[in-house]
């Protein structure tokens, strides 16, 4: 090795789970100041090396060194102790609590009276130093996604980490928030901090990454390469195991009738407060519509109040019919189908089989309902050319449902809906954790139905997708559409300013609506 | 990722480490092994408490055996306790697959009893009615009145969400008062807490009825509300498999959210799931009533309707498996007339029902002994 020690080093790490191998042997070290990417597809083995890594496994076999130094972690803590800290994807808030309070929790300071100004101005100076813009005094509840994200890398840095772990920190920010974070990043690493950066964006890696290290299924299949010796199709053969097309081809844009209208929407989130602010849209036959957007700007419950889960104010016509404020049902019948956002509790009954669950749609008619009682040869018969057709990978059509891959899963949900032919589609976040092979599966099957005469309307955080798919875009922020764009002629940069509540000069009906129909 | 599969760590690390990881996979025969091995396991710590505090566990165990099953003399008696426990195991059945707790089939049980009383006793049908009318319409009004107690926390439930364990719960003791009302005042028979007895045209056909012709029937107490019991379970078993209805049922208990986004109108399916699974526990009470007491009395449940949620758990809500689990109950309530302190079947009963629920565990997660030879 070295004569400066690594910051981090692994060394032959095996991590079982039942039925897998997570971890076969991996190695991987982290120099100080350098920022390391670890690329993969979900379930490559990314997030458990580096659970690893940050105490919260233990591996069954292998070595990890810290500065030289070998080291066993029994809990998070230790590995806070010795420097190493994670951001999961998933973050540790008390909504509640203001950010000070969130970052001194568990810390044994302050010691009984709580006076906070003192640290207040500390977590401050702190947060100026790296460049990472929040308010100490906020609760995190008023904080937007991309500010919870700086409180928990406060949170790290008040704890003096010297190696930074952040898993997939960029799934959830505007593309604007990304370069700040990759700023923050750049500042942490010239002060001779280091960075594990998880992802499976080949973009972001080669934009943030001094090095990087390719994982597929449980190894390593390409250990520490320099950045600038690589490329974004070596680098998904290697993640991905075989030549990936990223681009698809597709048909020229021929919008037919127009299927759904949108006019004039309000509608309350679960906590009562208003979602979404007089939102007009309209989608027609041929079409893909994107809706971009930071989470949690009105898109869920765009979705639902479309598909009769929510109530609303204003109208909704499908095919000119009104179905605003009808149950579900009224929206399945007039050929709404529905790809929801959650997947496990909302877009299928776990514990039921995968042939119930593949006839949710569609046992109230033959041939699978038989009067008041369901004809099961049907529905089996019915399941099992579903499953073949879209390759669910289940040893039977009675497996329960949950015992499915994400990727398996999302394909049945999809078989079971687009199987209804429907004439607008509503998806929310259809390829959200699903790997490079699954997400172009999916992306044929949107543009399939394109091509049959569909309307889509695709609602997901990934702009990337938005752009290789909607033949429009609307941006959608705090329940309002920004403004509504071909996307032949969209401006990365301008519908990410949209997407954080900016305004864009070049913006067709900023006020709101139907502008934009053909270029 | 791998959350799902994370082993869950118990505080044990020397010299071996136990484990309980996630099964993927339940194999077919498990849950009746696990539900078999846990009244096993159940009966093995009752015997072992029979024998601290002084008692003979072979002897007792033989004892209930022989008293319930022994000839068929007691074991028509068996069966007769059974009846009621079929119908409101049944009731629970039904509500708990959807997951609505429904344990008022106790005050189901008595609102059926007391209606199909009320038939006979107001009257509704003039005196000298024959058989052929007084008990159908018996039926019908036991099945209506425990219906429309079930219904009450259906439609509380379905509407306003109120929490139906609260709303059941309390709606026995209304029920059980409701019944002393009538039997201490207008029904009572000249101021003990009962009713005149019914005129024969108001019993269920019993066995011992057929003695003229089979004369081994004679004293057979067993009567046609067994026939109700295994034919609602027949219908019950049918509804669930394989009806659009039941389809949707499993879906709500699986699911409430999926079942929502499948088109599903739930609110409408719990009120009718109330209403039948009330309509089955006052069915009950007819049968109890028509069947065996022939005239309706305070006490006139020994807790029908709260063992029926053991028999439930017992059953895992299949219908079919109720009836076994309800035989299983009676001969232990029936062994409770012969085993002093009578409290000993009620302790058998509870001890079931723990070893029932701590078996989920071992439903669920696979345990591992490992011997500690890993790195940290």
């Amino acid at each position: 090795m070295t004569s400066q020690p690594f910051a981090v080093d692994l060394r032959g790490i095996v991590k079982r789970f039942p039925g897998i191998v997570a971890n076969d042997r991996v190695d991987f070290d982290l120099r100080p100041g350098e920022v390391h990417a670890l690329l993969g597809e979900n379930g490559a083995g990314k997030s458990t090396l580096m659970n690893i890594l940050a105490g919260l496994y233990r591996p069954e076999e292998g070595e990890l060194r810290v500065n030289g130094h070998p080291v066993t972690f029994h809990s998070p803590r230790d590995a806070i102790e010795a420097g190493l800290g994670m951001v999961h994807q998933h973050f540790t808030l008390v909504p509640s609590q203001t950010v000070t309070e969130n970052i001194l929790l568990g810390l044994g300071r302050p010691r009984f009276r709580l006076h906070l100004g003192q640290f207040e101005a500390e977590i401050a100076e702190l947060a100026r130093r790296f460049g990472l813009r929040v308010d100490p005094r906020a609760k995190i509840w008023q904080l937007s996604v991309g500010e919870q994200q700086r409180v928990e890398i406060l949170k790290m840095l008040y704890r003096g980490v010297e190696v930074l772990i952040m898993d997939e920190p960029t799934a959830v920010l505007a593309p604007q928030e990304v370069e700040e974070l990759f700023r923050t990043l750049r500042t942490m690493t010239a002060a001779g901090r280091s960075v594990v950066f998880i992802s499976h964006k080949l973009t972001e890696v080669l934009a943030i990454a001094d090095r990087i290290t390719v994982m597929r299924r449980g190894r390593v299949t390409s250990g520490g390469i320099r950045a600038a010796d690589t490329n974004r199709t070596d680098l998904a053969r290697l993640m991905v195991g075989r030549e990936v097309l990223e681009t698809l081809e597709r048909t020229p844009f021929q919008p037919g009738a127009l299927v759904l209208a949108v006019h004039d929407v309000e509608a309350d989130n679960d906590k009562g407060r208003p979602a979404l602010r007089g939102v007009s849209l309209d989608v027609r036959a041929g079409e893909i519509m994107g809706i971009a957007g930071v989470a949690g700007n009105g898109q869920s419950e765009l979705a639902e109040v479309i598909t009769g889960l929510r109530a609303c104010r204003g109208s909704i016509r499908v095919n000119g019919e009104e179905i605003a404020n009808r149950p579900p049902a009224a929206a399945i019948g007039r050929g709404v189908a529905h790809v929801p956002e959650d997947r496990t509790g909302v877009g299928s009954a776990p514990n039921l089989s995968i042939a119930d669950n593949l006839i949710m749609k569609r046992y109230r008619r033959p041939p699978v309902a038989h009067g008041w009682t369901i004809d099961a040869k049907a529905g089996r018969r019915i399941a099992t050319s579903l499953r073949d057709e879209y390759r669910i990978d289940a040893p039977s059509i009675d497996t329960r449902a949950r015992l499915l891959s994400g990727g398996n899963l999302q394909r049945l949900i999809l078989a079971r809906e687009i199987d209804a032919e429907p004439r607008l589609m509503v998806a929310v976040q259809p390829t959200r954790g699903l790997d490079i092979g699954a997400i172009e599966a999916v992306h044929r099957i949107f543009l399939d139905r394109r091509g049959a005469g569909t309307a889509t309307l695709l609602i997901s955080e990934d702009l990337d997708e938005i752009l290789a798919l909607a033949d429009r875009v609307a941006v959608i922020y705090e329940g309002r559409i920004q403004g509504v764009f071909d996307v032949a002629a969209a401006n990365v940069h301008e519908l990410g300013l949209l997407m954080t509540g900016g305004t864009a000069d070049g913006a067709t009906g900023a006020t709101g609506t139907s502008a934009v129909g053909a270029a | 990722m791998n959350a799902g599969t994370a082993p869950r760590r118990t505080g044990l690390h020397w010299p071996v480490t136990i484990r309980l990881e996630q099964r993927l996979t339940v194999p077919r025969w498990l849950s009746p092994a696990l539900t078999i091995g846990s009244v096993a396991v159940a009966l093995l710590l009752s015997a072992i408490i029979l024998a601290i505090v002084g008692g003979d566990p072979v002897r007792a165990y033989l004892h209930i055996f022989e008293a319930s099953f022994g000839s068929i003399g007691v074991l028509s008696d068996t069966l007769v306790k059974a009846t009621p426990l079929i119908l409101t195991g049944l009731a629970c059945a039904l509500a708990f697959r959807m997951r609505l707790w429904n344990i008022g089939a106790e005050g189901q049980f008595l609102l059926g009893a007391w209606g199909a009383s009320a038939v006979v006793l107001f009257p509704i049908l003039p005196a000298g009615s024959p058989a052929i009318v007084v008990i159908p319409a018996m039926m019908l009004a036991g099945f209506l009145c425990g219906a429309l107690w079930g219904l009450v926390p259906g439609v509380l439930r379905a509407r306003f969400g109120v929490n139906e364990i609260i709303t059941t719960l309390m709606l026995n003791y209304i029920a059980l008062f409701w019944n002393q009302y009538w039997v201490f005042g207008p029904w009572s028979e000249r101021g003990f807490q009962l009713t005149a007895q019914f005129p024969k045209e108001a019993w269920l056909p019993r066995l011992t009825d057929l003695a003229d012709v089979v004369p081994l029937f004679s004293g057979l107490t067993v009567h046609l509300g067994l026939v109700f019991g295994l034919v609602a379970s027949a219908v019950v078993w049918f509804i669930l498999a394989r009806s659009r209805w039941g389809y949707e049922i499993r879906l709500i208990g699986d699911s409430p959210r999926a079942a929502r986004y499948a088109g599903v109108d739930i609110g409408r399916s719990i009120i009718l799931v109330f209403f039948i699974s009330g309509g089955l526990a006052g069915l009950a009470g007819m049968s109890e009533v028509s069947g065996v007491v022939h005239r309706l009395q305070d006490r006139i449940s020994p807790g029908y309707g709260f063992t029926a949620i053991i028999i439930a758990y017992l059953a895992k809500f299949d219908p079919l498996r109720v009836v076994i689990a309800a035989i299983l109950f009676g001969a232990l309530i029936l062994a409770g007339r012969e085993i002093q302190p009578s409290g000993v079947p009620a302790m058998i009963q509870g001890t079931i029902l723990f070893g029932l629920i701590a078996s989920e565990v071992l439903l669920r997660y696979r345990v591992r002994i490992e011997r500690h030879g890993m790195v940290g």
